[in-house]
């Protein structure tokens, strides 16, 4: 079986590799990149732990192979904080809203926030649910997610209507 | 969970998938948005030698509009089906399906081609093309066929694909403007198949049915036209008497099996209440 030459940019940085085409997403990117914020929680496709964003979509890396994501560009929650280590608007609101307990679920829940807010900067609280319907969470019953992304859709609102 | 090794193939057209599906013979696999495959192979209930990516084969992609009639590539994503106002507009029932399928994340890589080709009755879209009475567009290195949705399910998981073969479009044409339709799905939780599901469309003239179109998702072994369940309605102003009789004729061939979602029986109790939701939904959006 013959390795798959891939390349690609994960968090602003230019990857290139020789990977098994059977090596998944997720592997890739924890054993191999060593970014191990993204989690492997099922390992099915249900809990979403261990979504990143893939050209501008939120995916579920357990379920895409690294060679399929050849030429693509992600982000994963490693790449949310600005370069100064000041936290996104998101992982803010998810720490002042308490939006987490044990915190497994959190770098997918974020992650996967982050592309629903580009989708719908001011999303309703059923829009929100409906949003993150793709990635569980065992402790908080959602209360406080739901909280913390309508907080952080708030604040990344508030300096473009300041301006205008 | 690691899948068996296989080798990757990224074809660029429909000619060169088609070519290399037929120098690969059996143990090639198509892989679309790989979101029922690739499960399969981390359980290593699929080894597939090697693997034949469409992701990029540009023709397709897209949702096009040919006068009456709507072609969508295997490739368009159920988000990308969702996204479309064109589609939303002409034959909303394809979005409201859509958007009852798995999850976000799943609608964003999960195709339309690949829902239909893979013949799991836990599938939603393939009792709508039935509904739609759509045809699927199939190529291989010998040519292209179409084969009508109604003739395409065999039993689980068995099609009317050969080896070699290429699902790449699905060609429908638009149910009447002012036709009512809806897709109504029991499931126990965001990302699980139907306990048992429902897609009705409906053709309403001078208040009287002229056209029914009824599929159900997964109470048998491959998605169900419900033909006689159609006659009951049509030519009837769609009143209590008429669902009763769709509905008992609908529940009448399911033969779906006891699992997790519930008894035989049960799911038959479901498919009747899902068919009589779907049909008085369609009925009150029918102009």
């Amino acid at each position: 079986m013959s390795k798959s030459h891939i390349k690609m940019t994960i968090n602003g940085r230019s990857v290139e590799a020789l990977v098994e085409p059977r090596t998944l997403l997720i592997h890739f990117l924890r054993e191999d990149q060593a970014l191990t914020g993204p989690h492997i929680g099922c390992d099915t496709g249900h809990c979403g732990a261990c979504t990143v964003d893939l050209d501008g979509k939120s995916v579920k890396s357990c379920m895409v192979f690294a060679a399929q994501a050849d030429g693509s560009e992600i982000t994963t929650i490693e790449g949310m904080a600005a370069p100064d280590g000041t936290l996104h608007a998101l992982q803010e609101a998810f720490r002042e809203h308490h939006g987490l307990q044990c915190g497994y679920c959190t770098p997918g829940m974020i992650t996967r926030a982050y592309r629903l807010l580009q989708e719908n900067p001011d999303p309703s609280v059923d829009e929100i649910r409906y949003g993150i319907s793709g990635n569980l969470c065992r402790c908080t019953g959602y209360q406080n997610i739901v909280k913390a992304i309508q907080a952080a859709a708030e604040t990344l609102s508030a300096p473009k209507e300041a301006a205008e | 969970m690691i899948p068996g090794a296989f080798d990757y193939h990224r074809p660029a057209s429909i000619g060169d998938a088609c070519r290399l599906l037929a120098d690969l013979g059996d143990e090639a696999r198509v892989v679309a948005g790989g979101h029922s495959l690739i499960p399969m192979m981390k359980l290593r209930m699929a080894m597939p030698e090697h693997l034949v990516d469409l992701r990029d084969i540009g023709e397709l992609k897209g949702i096009c509009f040919d006068g009456n009639q709507v072609v969508i590539g295997a490739m368009a994503t159920q988000a990308d089906v969702i996204a479309s106002p064109e589609l939303s507009e002409k034959c909303p029932i394809l979005r409201e399906t859509a958007l009852q399928i798995a999850d976000p994340q799943i609608r964003n890589l999960g195709t339309l081609g690949g829902n239909v080709a893979n013949g799991d009755p836990g599938n939603d879209m393939p009792a709508l093309m039935l509904a739609l009475n759509a045809t699927y567009e199939i190529h291989n290195a010998g040519g292209q066929r179409t084969v009508a949705a109604r003739d395409f399910y065999e039993a689980a998981f068995f099609t009317a694909l050969q080896d070699g073969d290429v699902l790449t479009a699905i060609r429908f044409d638009l149910p009447a403007p002012g036709h009512g339709a809806a897709y109504h799905k029991q499931k126990r939780k965001i990302g699980d198949y139907a306990t048992a599901a429902a897609a009705v469309i409906l053709e309403m003239v001078g208040g009287t049915c002229s056209r029914a179109s009824i599929a159900l998702t997964n109470v048998g072994d491959t998605p169900l036209h419900a033909a006689a369940a159609e006659a009951a309605i049509v030519g009837t102003n769609v009143d209590d008497a008429a669902i009763a009789a769709a509905r008992a004729t609908a529940t009448s061939i399911t033969a779906p099996a006891s699992d997790g979602r519930g008894p035989a029986e049960f799911r038959t109790f479901v498919t009747g209440v899902m068919v009589e939701r779907a049909i008085r939904d369609a009925r009150s959006r029918a102009a």
